[in-house]
């Protein structure tokens, strides 16, 4: 089906949205049963960071699987799915700034100028911002569409931002950012690809 | 002999008496009744060690659990989350095992674990664990000092290092199929590091037998350094004249040194070591110098350059 009507496209974001509340749900059926291990707030924060980097690279996958198979509706999802990216950054950061430093804003200060994982992690959320808030129609119409999609490009900053910010984090085994790293890879050559398409034609 | 004897803590640091003991007997109590219910099976160590001086210093900062000491740590050889030590670590076959000891020494020996289980009087030690992760635990180790040891092979006088061999063996170590450290795992110590009173050879905590996920069937620990330092699962001792390369070195020479004192002016490359969180806490709290063992240990590293030599 390369379009779909209101109604179904209304029950498909229902379903989308619940399905990008699971990991949250999860999270929070972990902590009440005391499930999150000898170190929850560890925890929380590393599931919260792979959420908010699953979903920019989610919301990344949008445009070019739409190209792909011609789903137009795909495109619909997109909006949520970016501001998915965003609260669980929001969560995430949420995480590191209450329960892993207590609002101790000399050491946040501290870290976020001398831990190159948390510069580019802070980067990266702070840029995030501006995204969600333009992401409703009044604004996108008040600002003009070709200054939003301008606005919007900073996604692929953001995304490799996250990217670099795991790779930074880790001790020593690598293979989840090397995951991480190829999936993007593949998602910004795609777009490549297509623009070259484009151009050629 | 009597137990060593643990250096004086900061009054705040320590927990009432009778609401320590209340929390440790119901922590006794949910870990022998919650054990079998919560962990797996295979990874149950249980055997209580016979003949061990508990220690007196009964009002050292508040105990770990111990499903958390022996549910979260870090043991590449089982792989590299850190709950993945208690999931794998089934397989490890600490029976028969033997631990060589040799290299500059007057008599070389080979010794079965039970023989070494049986050198020394085993002893009780509260001590701090200080991971270069910034988390911390207080665990009730078994064991006897290392010196013990040493001293029956008699070091001769190029003896300046110690090396930690780790045992290698993928098909009981599924961590070891994935080269994310150089196999197999090696630590090392100064000569009069090894020989301090405080470095604890290890077999056991919480009055068992080391459970393995936590290096069995025998470990090291050196209270004053970071956690990777204390080398577990260990097979061979060598003593050597050169510092030894250590598996963390060869990861990360900028991150990871020779010392590695806990050391709250330091910070590791890419994170702080000002403060840690103690397993258990919701702040974390300053981590101290030597992690609190500075009275014992500073004077082993009078006039060097500690943030070079890191
Ligand atoms: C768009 C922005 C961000 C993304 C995509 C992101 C993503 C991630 C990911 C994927 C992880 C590792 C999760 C795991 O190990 O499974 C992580 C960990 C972490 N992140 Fe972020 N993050 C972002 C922003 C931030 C910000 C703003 C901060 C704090 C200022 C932060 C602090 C941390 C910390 C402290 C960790 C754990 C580090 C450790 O375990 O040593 N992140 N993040």
């Amino acid at each position: 089906m390369k379009t779909l009507n209101n109604e179904a496209t209304a029950w498909l974001k229902i379903s989308v949205f619940l399905l990008a509340l699971i990991p949250l749900f999860k999270l929070g059926i972990s902590g009440y049963f005391d499930n999150l291990g000898a170190n929850p707030i560890e925890k929380i924060t590393h599931r919260t960071g792979y959420w908010t980097l699953s979903f920019l690279l989610i919301t990344l996958t949008v445009t070019p699987l739409r190209r792909l198979t011609g789903c137009l509706w795909l495109t619909r999802l997109r909006r949520m799915l970016g501001l998915f990216a965003f609260f669980y950054g929001c969560l995430h950061f949420l995480t590191y700034l209450v329960l892993d430093q207590f609002f101790d804003w000399d050491n946040i200060l501290k870290d976020i100028i001398k831990r190159p994982y948390i510069t580019v992690g802070f980067a990266a959320f702070v840029l995030l911002i501006p995204l969600a808030i333009t992401s409703n129609n009044r604004l996108i119409k008040l600002i003009g569409g070709k200054q939003w999609k301008l606005l919007h490009c900073a996604i692929y900053p953001i995304a490799i931002g996250g990217v670099v910010h795991f790779w930074w984090l880790v001790k020593k085994d690598i293979t989840q950012p090397l995951i991480f790293s190829l999936l993007l890879g593949i998602l910004l050559v795609i777009r490549l690809f297509y623009k070259w398409r484009d151009f050629v034609k | 002999m009597t137990a060593y004897k643990l250096p004086p803590i900061d009054p705040s640091e320590i927990t009432p008496r009778d609401l320590f003991q209340d929390r440790r007997r119901f922590m006794q109590l949910a870990a022998g009744a919650s054990l079998t219910a919560l962990l797996p099976h295979t990874v149950l160590a249980g055997e209580q060690l016979a003949g061990v001086t508990k220690s007196t210093d009964r009002l050292a900062d508040e105990l770990t659990p111990y499903k958390d000491v022996t549910s979260y740590n870090n043991f590449y050889e089982f792989g590299t989350g850190k709950e993945d030590p208690a999931q794998n670590a089934g397989n490890l076959k600490t029976r028969p095992w033997t631990i060589t000891v040799e290299g500059e020494v007057n008599k070389p020996k080979v010794f079965d674990i039970d023989e070494l289980l049986k050198l020394a009087p085993l002893e009780e030690r509260i001590y701090r664990l200080r991971c270069v992760e910034a988390w911390s635990m207080v665990i009730p180790w078994i064991g006897f000092p290392l010196a013990e040891l040493l001293k029956r092979v008699e070091p001769t006088g190029n003896a300046k290092f110690v090396e930690f061999i780790s045992l290698h063996d993928p098909e009981q170590m599924a961590g070891q199929k994935s080269p994310v450290l150089n196999w197999p795992y090696k630590e090392g110590l100064r000569m009069d590091e090894a020989m301090h009173p405080l470095t604890l050879l290890t077999v056991g905590l919480y009055g068992e037998v080391l459970p393995k996920q936590n290096g069995a069937p025998v470990r090291i620990v050196i209270p004053w350094k970071y956690g990777f330092k204390s080398a577990k699962s260990i097979v061979k001792i060598r003593l050597v004249e050169k510092q030894p390369d250590t598996s963390w070195m060869q990861a990360g020479p900028n991150e990871y040194g020779f010392y590695a004192n806990v050391n709250p002016a330091v910070d590791h490359p890419r994170w702080s070591q000002a403060k840690e969180r103690r397993i258990g806490d919701f702040l974390k709290r300053p981590t101290l110098a030597f992690n609190g063992y500075g009275d014992q240990v500073a004077q082993l590293y009078a006039g060097m350059d500690l943030s070079k030599n890191f």
